[in-house]
C-alpha cells in the first residue's frame, strides 16, 4: 500500500526508502555533531565494521541480522568508550583494534555462513530500496529512540564535549553519559546500516557537521543546519538514484559531499572577503 | 586582617584543605607531604617553578586524581563524597576550544548550569539569571551571542571564568588563567574574582605566575617548590623579604626559578 506521494515517492519502495532515510538522516548528524566536537569523527566508522560482524553472526545463526548487528555494536561501543574513559587505550588505538577485529570476525562468520551472498552485501553497501516494511519500522523507532534521549541528555553531552574535565569536576556523571553517547552512536550506526551500508555510515555523522559548522554561528544552529542538510541529502540523493538509476546509498553520501564541498567553498570566499 | 578572620569564618568547614598529600609519578615524587588550607571567602595564590607540582595539586585537590598518601577534603568532605560538586568551579589551565565550533559565549557559559541544575532538566529563570550575573561579572554581556571563536585568547579566558562562575560555586579553582592574557581582561578577571571573594565570600585558589594584578587583593601566597611547600603567608612577607609580586618588575619568578 502506497501513499498518495508525488515522484519519486510515488512507489511503496521508494516511500519505505524515504522514511528509513529521514529518521537516519535526522539522526546522524545529531549523534555525529557530539562525536566531531569530541574529536572521535571515526567512531561510527569503527562500529561499523563492529556491526558488520554482528550482521555476519546473525546470518549464520539465522538471528536476525539487525539485532543482532545492534547487540555486538553497543557491546563494542561502549567497550572502546570504557578504555578511553580508563585511559587503557588512545582513542583511536582502542578504536583501530576493535574496528580489524571485527570486520575480520565479519569475514570468518561469512565464511563459515556460506560464501558472500547478496544478504552481507546489503548490509556493506546498503539497499535502501529493498527495505522490508518491518526493517522500515525497527529503523524508525530505532530513530525516534535516539532523538527522545538527544532530547533529554544534549545540554549535558554539549558541557562534556567541551571540557570532560571541567564537567567532572562540577559533578556530571561524564562516564555514564560518555558510555551513552557511545550506545546511542552504535545505534545509529546499525539503523543507518541498510540505508547508506557499514561502510558509508560514518560519512552521513561527520559529512552533514562539517557543512553545519561553517554556516552556523551557534551550537544550536549548528545541530539544526546538520539534521537539515542530512535530511536534504536523503531525499536530493533518492531523487537521483531514482532517476538515474544509481546505487542509492553512495548518491545520498556524495550528495552531501558536494553539499560539504560547496559550504567550504562559501565559507572561504566569505572569510577571504572579509581580510579584503 | 584578612577577610575570613573578620568573618569569623572558623565555624564553617575550609572550602580545601590538603593535610600531608603525597603524590609520585612512578618513582618520581611531584608533592610530598603537602598542606593547604583555604577558608570560605579567602583569597589565596598558589605560585611555584615549572614543574614544582602545582597542577597535580590542583588535580589531587579537585578529586581528578587520588592522593597516593595524606587526605583531601573539600567543604569538610573527601572529593568523591561531596554531594553538590557545582560548590566547586574550576578553570582549566588552556581551555579547549575546537577551532570550529560555532558555539556561542552565552552557550558555553549556560553549560556551566547543568550540573548544579539536574542534567536532564531544562534551564529555568533561576539559571538565566545566573548566566546574565556572570557574563556581567567579565564584561561579556555584550558579545553573548558572539561565536567563542571569533574572541581573543584573554576574552575566550573570560568566558570559562563566567562557566565557572555559571553555577555560583562557593570554591572557585583557577590554574594560570591568566597566562598570556591582554591588559584589559587581566584588570576585568581582578575584578571578577574580587567581587567574588570580597561580596560573596567565595573561597578562591589562584594558581600563577602572574601575580601582578592582583598582588594587592591577595589574603594569603603559598609557595610550591619541588613539591614541598616552602612559603605560606601573605604576601607582605615576601615583600618584606625584598621579592615583590609585580609582574613587570619580574621578581617573583626570579625568586621562584632561583636555587632552593
Amino acid at each position: 500500500m502506497s501513499l498518495p506521494l508525488p515522484w519519486p515517492f510515488d512507489r511503496e519502495y521508494m516511500q519505505l526508502a524515504l522514511a528509513s532515510g529521514l529518521a537516519v538522516g535526522a539522526c546522524a548528524p545529531l549523534i555525529g555533531t557530539f562525536l566531531v566536537q569530541k574529536r572521535l569523527s571515526l567512531m561510527g566508522d569503527g562500529i561499523g565494521h563492529m556491526a558488520f560482524a554482528g550482521v555476519a553472526a546473525g546470518l549464520l545463526t539465522g538471528v536476525s541480522p539487525l539485532w543482532m548487528a545492534l547487540v555486538v555494536a553497543v557491546a563494542g561501543a561502549m567497550t572502546i568508550e570504557w578504555l578511553r574513559l580508563r585511559r587503557r587505550a588512545s582513542g583511536d588505538l582502542a578504536l583501530a583494534v576493535f574496528f580489524y577485529t571485527g570486520i575480520a570476525a565479519g569475514v570468518v562468520l561469512t565464511g563459515l555462513a556460506g560464501s558472500l551472498n547478496t544478504g552481507v552485501l546489503t548490509y556493506l553497501f546498503g539497499s535502501v530500496l529493498t527495505v522490508s516494511p518491518a526493517d522500515a519500522l525497527s529503523i524508525c523507532v530505532l530513530g525516534l529512540a535516539i532523538l527522545a534521549v538527544l532530547a533529554v541528555t544534549w545540554r549535558a553531552l554539549f558541557a562534556v564535549a567541551i571540557d570532560e574535565e571541567a564537567a567532572r569536576v562540577a559533578g556530571l556523571p561524564v562516564d555514564a553519559l560518555s558510555l551513552g553517547l557511545a550506545a546511542l552512536t552504535a545505534v545509529t550506526v546499525v539503523a543507518a546500516m541498510r540505508v547508506v551500508g557499514v561502510l558509508l555510515v560514518a560519512a552521513l555523522m561527520v559529512l552533514p557537521v562539517g557543512s553545519a559548522q561553517r554556516l552556523a554561528r551557534s551550537f544550536g544552529a549548528t545541530l539544526r543546519w546538520a539534521v537539515a542538510i542530512g535530511l536534504g541529502s536523503v531525499v536530493v540523493g533518492l531523487t537521483l538514484a531514482r532517476a538515474a538509476a544509481l546505487a542509492p546509498g553512495g548518491t545520498i553520501v556524495l550528495v552531501a559531499a558536494a553539499t560539504f564541498t560547496a559550504t567550504a567553498a562559501v565559507d572561504l570566499g566569505r572569510r577571504r572577503g572579509r581580510l579584503h | 586582617m584578612p577577610l575570613s578572620e573578620a568573618r569569623g569564618a572558623g565555624a564553617r568547614p575550609d572550602a580545601l584543605r590538603l593535610d600531608g598529600v603525597g603524590f609520585s609519578y612512578g618513582r618520581h615524587g611531584v608533592l610530598d607531604g603537602v598542606s593547604l588550607r583555604v577558608e570560605p571567602g579567602e583569597f589565596v595564590a598558589l605560585a611555584g617553578p615549572n614543574g614544582s607540582g602545582k597542577s597535580t595539586l590542583v588535580r589531587v585537590a579537585l578529586g581528578l586524581t587520588p592522593p597516593q598518601g595524606g587526605e583531601v577534603h573539600l567543604f569538610g568532605e573527601p572529593p568523591d563524597r561531596l554531594r553538590d560538586r557545582w560548590r566547586v568551579g574550576y578553570v582549566p589551565q588552556r581551555a579547549v576550544v575546537v577551532d570550529q565550533l560555532p558555539a556561542t559565549v552565552e552557550e558555553v557559559v549556560a553549560s556551566g548550569c547543568v550540573a548544579r541544575r539536574g542534567w536532564a532538566r531544562r534551564p529555568g529563570a533561576a539559571d538565566r539569571a545566573r548566566i546574565d550575573q556572570a557574563l556581567e561579572v567579565v564584561a561579556l554581556v555584550d558579545q553573548r551571542r558572539t561565536p567563542i571563536v571569533e574572541l581573543s585568547g584573554g576574552q575566550q579566558q573570560r568566558v570559562f571564568i563566567a562557566r565557572a562562575l555559571a553555577s555560583e560555586p562557593e570554591l572557585l579553582v583557577l590554574d594560570e588563567p591568566i597566562a598570556g592574557v591582554d591588559a584589559e581582561s587581566q584588570d576585568r578577571f581582578r575584578d571578577a574574582l574580587v567581587t567574588r571573594c570580597r561580596s560573596d565570600g567565595v573561597a578562591v585558589l589562584l594558581v600563577s605566575h602572574e601575580l601582578g594584578a592582583v598582588a594587592d587583593d591577595l589574603d594569603r601566597l603559598v609557595v610550591l617548590r619541588g613539591g614541598k611547600v616552602v612559603f605560606d603567608a601573605p604576601p607582605a612577607d615576601l615583600t618584606a623579604e625584598g621579592v615583590s609580586l609585580g609582574i613587570h618588575r619580574h621578581d617573583l619568578p626570579v625568586w621562584l626559578e632561583g636555587p632552593g
